[in-house]
């Protein structure tokens, strides 16, 4: 399996995805400048978190413009996988490639580690995991208040688009879990095609005991299983 | 073709979260204004343009927030002012 991993101008999270998938995975992994057109044969993109372009004007708006977005959006429109964490989720979404939004936290900028509940494993970043799952994993942003309208919530939860929830300590959605006012408590989700994913916590920064948890491993782990069916 | 400085607000949908509106709010309640219901945080962009006439730098400016300044999922647009420069 070989991922690329896009480097925007300001993206800060991009070498915790290579550790993850090199070092942790054990599989190949390039790194794509965003000014770029080529995606190098890449299996998986990775649009990784950081501050693309300073978040300028809204999280994401400006990078989804970057060159590479246009090889991307063909990669997902073949069905290639790509998994935006992050900022990476801000521009997945501002790019069209998932739903909603990801407005201002509702409390100002949160740095924390949070628990997020996996509700669907049929896809290509959840495969590995079970239902209802609990991960530990941090997150780092002030931009990730997942909001769309009613209607499209209503249609994302019946066609099992919401794959990560924030939850408490006993598993529950509550709104004390909920680390930044995300509508329904969404952390995550994936296109209707279901191989575009993203989310805001960070599973690149919970692959190792040393970072205080290695719960996004089975994230990671999923790709594998993905790649190799 | 002529310059022209189209003013554009781009706020936040009605009924959504708006966690700096609340917090000015909070804070022009503190000063004693009691009077204040609920404030907006929005952005006021002004963009220098060329265009033949004021309704085609109008509809340049709308194109441009459909297209990047404003998130269609949680924002409002409005031109406030086309200016002839």
């Amino acid at each position: 399996m070989k991922v690329g991993i896009v480097r925007f101008p300001g993206s800060n999270c991009e070498d915790d995805a290579f550790h993850a998938v090199v070092d942790q995975l054990g599989e190949e992994a390039v790194m794509l400048w965003h000014k770029d057109h080529d995606l190098q044969g890449s299996d998986v993109v990775i649009l990784p978190g950081g501050f693309s372009y300073g978040d300028y004007l809204r999280a994401g708006a400006i990078a989804r413009f970057s060159p590479i977005m246009r090889e991307v959006a063909l990669h997902a429109g073949k069905g290639g996988i790509v998994l935006g964490i992050c900022n990476g989720f801000q521009i997945a979404c501002e790019a069209g490639l998932l739903p909603g939004a990801l407005l201002r936290n509702d409390a100002g900028y949160r740095s924390m580690p949070v628990t997020i509940r996996v509700e669907h494993t049929n896809t290509a970043f959840t495969s590995a995991a079970t239902v209802g799952q609990c991960l530990t994993m941090p997150i780092a942003h002030g931009e990730g208040r997942f909001a769309a309208s009613e209607d499209v919530l209503d249609q994302l939860e019946n066609d099992a688009q919401v794959l990560f929830r924030y939850v408490d300590a006993a598993g529950e959605a509550t709104v004390d879990a909920n680390p930044n006012g995300a509508m329904r408590n969404i952390a995550g989700v994936c296109n209707a095609a279901r191989n575009v994913i993203g989310l805001m916590p960070h599973p690149e920064r919970a692959v190792d005991p040393l970072l205080g948890s290695e719960d996004g491993l089975v994230l990671f782990e999923s790709l594998l299983v993905a790649a190799h069916a | 073709m002529t310059r022209f400085r189209v003013s554009v607000h781009i706020i936040p949908r009605r009924g959504l979260l708006d966690p700096q509106g609340k917090a000015v709010t909070d804070a022009l309640h503190t000063l004693g204004f009691a009077g204040v219901g609920e404030v907006h945080v929005g952005r006021h962009l002004v963009i220098e343009t060329s265009a033949k006439d004021v309704s085609a730098a109008e509809a340049s400016v709308r194109t441009m927030c459909e297209r990047l300044l404003a998130n269609p999922v949680t924002e409002d647009f409005e031109i406030a002012g086309v200016v002839k420069e």
